[in-house]
């Protein structure tokens, strides 16, 4: 038994390097063909790869926002309100929040997200300075620790004042994003109802009538970006497969050509004893080997151009194994399927015809 | 008695249908035993039915009938695995035209029959290199075939032959691509062989070169006319 294995084993070897010379003999006609299965495998694998950097980066933000968290706002909107708001939320790194009486008297008070900080106060510390935007002065009070960004955007960027000084100044008839945290994740579901309830009291919603306005948590974002990139994925998958099929029509192509052109050689190899079996290995081989070098090409350049991402959002980069895996599973499949016909005429061909060919 | 003959052929007929009513009879009934460490010379105008003949024995072809035993196993009932496996082992082919493997070079091309064989790589370079210093190319083993002369490509070919140490040799006008002084160097080489106790079979259509075998079988429109032993053997030597 492992006797016939190990036979196996040698000949799948022999096969693997008679298939490389032969490919390296055809140097330019075997880098076109591999270059349609290349194409193919790096559409699927670019895609894939960019995807889970999005993913990365939408579920690293969402995570800063606190895993309790979800916003109230008038109009539907799929990306939340502006980061000023998510950074009510987030820890003073220096100063103070707002006190109450702040709150409820609107006093002139601000803390700033550390790109404020670097622009305006670059070398003193902030707090007790005072700044003036929109003809006011405000006191700083307080910083708030950097946070990064989601998607590119900075959520560092910002001057908080407490609402009640934003109404003097701006009045109250304004679209705002209310962010509200419950206390734990076992009364989030209770707390989105209380805000519910008072949001239709407070707005006069008369029972049995739809609410007026929209509010999000950070799960019902993630699900409604995982629909979207379900949809994406499915659209590249169909596309990438049509790609890879006319790609392996290309290698079955190129098998036969080198099939007649190498006629010869096949009256040779079964002159000195090569049984069918071993030609159709060879060729069969051959025509995995050119799909998987292609495939390889493809995988590299995929993970490549998707990462370009990870940079541009300054995340951490994303290598897809599952889809690298499939990659190379989908490459072998392609190989055999496009590679049996060509080696099976090849391994079916008469010695004697063979060595008389020109 | 049969049994001591590496090749039986009885009445072998081969016969090309040609379409139509049209057929050509290559050979018409050839009957001819051939013993171990023979040295046999085929010889025959050009379409009498040599190379046919020597391609049936070398199990690259099958005869449309008669029976052929090849070391008392009879051929015919052969299967295509059973054919290859016999021409691995037991024959060793050396053509006109050489045949070598264009784009390997002299150790691959001898390696071939080993690979088919399934000797491992180490042992196959050893016997590749070994075969190569046999035939005096010791010092020619990474060169690609056209890197190398007529005489040399044959001798490759010799060597491939000859590296599963088969039962018979056999070679279809080995020296009919080479000049004479080159023939005669390929000559020498068979006759070491055969002094070495190989059984080998050769083509030619040159009496001088069949007058180094043992024994003519002469062949015409695809029949023996004339089996015969050499009585005054030329000895070989190429000045
Ligand atoms: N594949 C073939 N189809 C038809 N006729 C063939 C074929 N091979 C050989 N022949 C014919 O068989 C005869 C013997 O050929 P061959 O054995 O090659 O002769 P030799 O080697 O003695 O010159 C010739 O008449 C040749 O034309
Ligand atoms: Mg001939």
């Amino acid at each position: 038994m492992s006797q016939v294995i190990e036979t196996i084993m040698h000949e799948v070897r022999e096969s693997f390097i008679m298939a490389l010379v032969a490919l390296r003999v055809n140097k330019l006609r075997s880098i076109l063909t591999l270059l349609g299965i290349a194409v193919g495998v790096f559409s699927i694998i670019g895609v894939m790869t960019g995807m889970g950097v999005l993913i990365n980066s939408i579920e690293s933000g969402l995570s800063q926002l606190g895993a309790n968290t979800f916003q109230v706002q008038r109009m539907p909107n799929f990306r939340s309100g502006n980061p000023a708001e998510r950074a009510k939320l987030r820890n003073i790194s220096d100063g103070r929040l707002f006190t109450l009486d702040e709150y409820t008297s609107g006093k002139k008070v601000a803390i700033l997200g550390t790109q404020v900080v670097k622009k305006i106060f670059p070398k003193i510390d902030p707090v007790g300075q005072s700044i003036r935007f929109d003809g006011e002065e405000y006191r700083v009070i307080g910083t708030i620790e950097p946070k990064g960004g989601i998607l590119g955007g900075n959520m560092d960027n910002f001057i908080a004042i407490p609402l009640t000084t934003f109404f003097d100044e701006y009045g109250k008839d304004r679209d705002i994003h209310i962010m509200v945290e419950a206390l734990s994740r076992e009364t989030f579901d209770d707390c989105i109802e209380q805000v519910r309830g008072i949001l239709r009291t407070a707005r006069h919603v008369a029972p049995g009538v739809e609410d007026d306005f929209y509010y999000f948590s950070n799960d019902s974002m993630i699900e409604q970006f995982n629909d979207f990139i379900k949809y994406t994925r499915l659209g590249i998958l169909l596309i990438s497969t049509i790609a890879l099929i006319a790609a392996g029509v290309g290698i079955m192509n190129i098998m036969l050509v080198s099939v007649t052109e190498r006629t010869r050689e096949i009256g040779i190899r079964k002159a000195i004893g090569a049984k069918k079996t071993n030609i159709l290995a060879q060729f069969i081989l051959e025509a995995v080997v050119l799909s998987e070098l292609g495939g390889l090409i493809g995988i590299l350049l995929g993970i490549s151009a998707g990462n370009i991402l990870a940079i541009v959002f300054e995340v951490r980069p994303v290598i897809p194994w599952d889809w690298v895996t499939i990659g190379f599973v989908a490459c072998s499949l392609i190989g055999i399927t496009f590679g049996v016909y060509p080696a099976w005429k090849a391994s079916s061909l008469d010695p004697i015809e063979s060595l008389r060919y020109e | 008695m049969n049994n001591s003959y590496v090749i039986n052929l009885q009445q072998i007929k081969k016969i090309y249908d040609m379409g139509g009513a049209e057929e050509v009879q290559a050979l018409r009934g050839v009957s001819v035993q051939i013993g171990k460490n023979e040295y046999v010379a085929i010889m025959g105008p050009s379409g009498s039915g040599k190379s046919t003949l020597m391609n049936i024995i070398g199990c690259l072809d099958t005869p449309t009938s008669g029976l052929y035993e090849f070391n008392s196993i009879n051929v015919s009932e052969m299967n295509d695995n059973q054919l290859a496996k016999v021409r691995n082992k037991e024959i060793g082919f050396v053509f006109q035209t050489f045949n070598l493997l264009a784009r390997s070079n002299a150790l691959h091309n001898v390696e071939l029959p080993l690979i088919y064989a399934g000797v491992s790589s180490a042992e196959r370079k050893r016997l590749a290199h070994e075969a190569l210093e046999h035939v005096g190319l010791g010092d020619r083993v990474h060169h690609k075939p056209n890197e190398l002369s007529g005489g040399q490509r044959q001798r490759v070919a010799v060597a491939r032959a000859l590296v599963n140490r088969p039962s018979i040799l056999l070679a279809d006008e080995p020296t009919g691509n080479l000049d004479s002084k080159t023939g005669d160097e390929i000559m020498v080489l068979f006759e070491e062989l055969h002094t070495q106790g190989n059984t080998i079979i050769l083509v030619t259509h040159e009496e001088y070169i069949a007058e180094h075998a043992h024994r003519i079988i002469r062949l015409r429109d695809g029949m023996i006319e004339a089996d015969e032993i050499v009585k005054n053997r030329k000895s070989i030597t190429t000045e």
